[in-house]
């Protein structure tokens, strides 16, 4: 039997920027994973996966990640993925940096 | 059809001879440049090697090992070439690039002749005293 | 030091253009991102977790103070004010935006410095001994071949679409400080019998996921037949080499897989054919290239003032003992700068610290700076009157920590922090192992010791030829450390041995601290480094440290 589908989200890297990015259930990138389109059915992901690959003057490397629903969206479930959500361990840069500036 | 790539830019194909009979040969890029070598029959005049990605680069040193052997004939790159990669192209021993239309297409023109200067800035010609690398 | 002539700097503005034409055509769709991917790794650009990481060749590590400003420049204007340096003698900058890399490439030009070849399916950036020129068990200085190097193998037609990579080290003295077996190809220069100056062949080595030590190809190769026979290396591999795994792709995997009296006897073939392409020209660049690398002017003053510092300051005698090389000259000493202050991201040098060691080598080092592969900074040839205000000055910026080759001088790679291809961590568990050590104060008395951390299987930490190897991996969704022991990364270079079982990302610190207290007690002297007690005593009584509850089951 084939392994039942997990929730997943879009995530890709800006192309110009560089920076992680989630696609929305409104078509939008957002650089927040709370905003992006929790997917839980497998016939839809592959159709968005095919829409945001199409849109290669945006983004790079567009791919499934997997995510369950939090309290806020849609939260990682594997570490690779909340360090994308989040930025390095090392220095407080990238999105956390856009946080403190909140 | 395709269109053939020169320094001069995009042309129609000259070869009409076809890729049957005794004098053309058409390679894939896994072919063995020394048994190519050690086989190659005097009536061959024109060699067409294959890239079947960009990303190949095996037909470079083909191209290379037959001009070091002694081959005058033509020999001419096919398939998945890039602009970027005509000016390696040449330098290898290349004499011309066969891509399809939809390859021209996308990278007009323009983009190719902007390395039809491929003799210039070249590092290997200085190594070997001025003489192109295939020479 | 080489500087670029008229053809040097005509080729790069060139490549710099087609890179910015590059950039502009993925934009506008002529590229599509598969194959602009190869184009940008080629000039040094990747595309990383949370960015896009251009990484800027440092040619056999040399540079001198106005490069390492315009380094400083990149990291304040372009970048978040710092750097990385990495075991390829390369600078890393992990926050570029993709339309600011053209402008970064230009800066770079400015001072003859550039991003080709540091990554994609080429042959990458040449490296060297670190002491090339200064070090006093030197046969020659290794840096006019490596420079050659550099110029042979830059944009070379054949050698930008390979299999995979191919990296090329250089070394020159009796001790080998660039890990030169663990390279796709090395040269060694060497003397014969009749007093000749030639080079021996390495080629095989490697690291990642099948580790291999480089093997001799070539015992004595004539100076003049130096580039046809690394071309036609190259050449062989490029057409022989396997492309259906990446994995099985590198040069160690087909000599492994024809066997170096095969791969030999191919070489020398496309050698004669290759060899008549060069008539001399090579060896007149040579020449030119040699001239750029003549010694400096030494001055000779009293060393008096280094004596009496050494004699009253424990701080700079403890410096001086740990961070100081024997220089060919003996008034002198090359310094090496540790960039592994405890707790510190190790490579890592805020633009601030560039300039200080710029200025240094500006005012005391002849104007030359070094990048070792273990991530420090060196400055060759210092008097050694100058030491102490040296020392002064780095100890005012945070550069003054004397741990060279002790056990907080840790090799690790940017791992799961900022690398797209990381399985695990590497640079909190390097902060934390100098952290720990530092607060036990037994770091000198363990003595030489080399922790070296990977955050994948690729190996860019060198875990494989660390004392105490360390390789992250990703288990079952948590990140997992393996330990191996015994690793060499010098002239007697050796594979560590796989201890047992990894241990998780809260467990490795006091794993490692099992180790270094059995190493502690089994060391018959306290001269007796722990790579020597480890090869008089094996693995066992060190795997019955890591394991202790194991050990309790056998029993």
């Amino acid at each position: 039997m084939a392994r039942a589908f997990t929730p997943k989200v879009i995530t890709a890297n800006h192309l110009i920027e560089g920076d992680v990015i989630y696609l929305t259930a409104t078509d939008t990138w957002s650089r927040d994973l709370a905003e992006a389109e929790l997917i839980t059915d497998e016939a839809h992901a592959q159709l968005r996966l095919l829409d945001a690959q199409s849109q290669a003057a945006t983004v790079v490397g567009a791919y499934l990640a997997d995510a369950v629903s939090g309290d806020a969206g849609p939260e990682p479930t594997h570490f690779r993925e909340e360090f994308r959500r989040t930025g390095p361990s090392n220095y407080a840069h990238g999105k956390q940096e856009a946080l403190a500036h909140v | 059809m395709t269109v053939i790539v020169t320094d001069t830019g995009f042309g129609p194909d000259t070869w009409t001879a076809g890729y049957e009979g005794n004098t053309a040969l058409d390679l894939p890029s896994d072919t063995n440049p020394v048994e190519l070598v050690e086989q190659l029959d005097a009536d061959v005049q024109m060699i067409r090697i294959n890239f079947p990605s960009f990303a190949d680069g095996r037909g470079f040193t083909i191209a290379r090992q037959l001009r070091l052997s002694g081959y005058t004939g033509h020999i001419r790159a096919y398939g998945h070439v890039i602009a970027d990669q005509y000016a390696m192209a040449r330098r290898s021993g290349f004499d011309d690039v066969e891509i399809s239309e939809d390859l021209a297409a996308r990278q007009p023109e323009t983009q190719w002749l902007a390395r039809a200067n491929w003799q210039q800035h070249n590092y290997q010609s200085r190594m070997r005293g001025g003489s192109p690398a295939a020479a | 030091m080489y500087k670029y002539n008229e053809f040097d700097a005509a080729f790069l503005a060139e490549r710099n253009a087609q890179f910015r034409a590059q950039v502009e055509r993925r934009i506008d769709g002529s590229l599509t991102e598969d194959e602009f991917k190869p184009l940008r790794l080629m000039n040094g650009l990747y595309l990383q977790l949370h960015a896009y990481m251009l990484r800027v060749a440092i040619p056999y590590g040399t540079l001198n103070s106005a490069q390492m400003n315009q380094l400083a420049l990149l990291a304040e204007k372009w970048d978040k004010g710092y750097g990385h340096f990495t075991t390829r003698q390369n600078i890393q900058f992990n926050w570029p935006k993709l339309s600011d890399v053209p402008d970064m490439l230009d800066a770079l030009a400015e001072v003859g410095m550039h991003a080709i070849q540091t990554s994609g399916n080429t042959i990458r950036n040449v490296t060297a001994d670190h002491f090339a020129g200064a070090a006093a068990d030197e046969i020659e200085d290794p840096r006019p071949v490596a420079e050659l190097i550099r110029q042979w193998s830059t944009d070379h037609p054949e050698f930008q679409f390979m299999g995979r990579k191919f990296k090329i080290a250089v070394g020159g003295g009796a001790k080998d400080r660039a890990v030169l077996k663990a390279h796709d190809l090395a040269v060694r220069v060497v003397q014969n019998d009749a007093g000749e100056i030639g080079y021996q062949i390495l080629i095989g080595g490697g690291l990642g996921r099948t580790p291999m030590i480089g093997k001799v190809i070539n015992d004595f190769l004539p100076r003049a037949d130096l580039l046809p026979y690394l071309e036609a290396v190259v050449s062989v591999w490029n057409q022989i080499g396997r492309r259906d795994n990446k994995y099985k792709a590198r040069i160690k995997i087909t000599l492994h897989e024809h066997g170096m009296d095969d791969i030999r006897a191919r070489v020398d073939a496309r050698f004669a054919l290759i060899k008549p392409t060069f008539q001399g020209a090579d060896q007149e660049l040579f020449s030119e290239i040699e001239a750029y690398f003549a010694a400096p002017d030494f001055r000779t003053d009293s060393t008096a003032v280094f004596s009496t510092a050494y004699k009253t300051d424990p701080v700079f005698r403890s410096w001086v003992d740990t961070n100081l090389a024997e220089h060919r000259q003996d008034d002198h000493a090359i310094v090496t700068i540790s960039i592994k202050k405890h707790g510190a991201t190790p490579g890592d040098a805020s633009a601030e610290q560039m300039r200080v060691m710029a200025d240094l080598a500006a005012k005391y080092g002849y104007d030359e700076l070094r990048i070792s592969h273990e991530q420090n900074v060196i400055l060759p040839h210092v008097h050694k009157s100058d030491l102490p205000a040296i020392h002064a000055k780095l100890k005012q910026h945070g550069l003054g920590t004397a741990n060279i080759g002790l056990i907080s001088d840790i090799i690790a790679c940017p791992g799961m922090d900022y690398c797209a291809l990381a399985t695990a961590r590497s640079i909190p568990v390097a902060e934390q192992l100098a952290t720990r050590f530092d607060e036990l104060k037994l770091e000198h008395d363990i003595g030489h010791l080399q922790i070296k951390i990977s955050g994948c299987i690729n190996a860019c930490g060198h875990h494989h030829v660390g004392h105490i190897g360390i390789l992250g991996l990703d288990r079952a969704g948590v990140e997992n450390y393996q330990i191996t022991l015994g690793g060499d990364a010098t002239w007697s270079a050796a594979v560590g041995e796989r201890a047992g079982p990894g241990f998780a990302y809260d467990e490795i610190i006091p794993a490692v601290e099992r180790i270094v207290s059995a190493y502690l007690d089994i060391r018959s002297t306290p001269d007796e480094t722990f790579l020597e007690t480890y090869r008089r005593v094996g693995l066992a009584p060190f795997k019955a440290a890591l394991y202790p509850e194991a050990q309790k089951k056998v029993a």
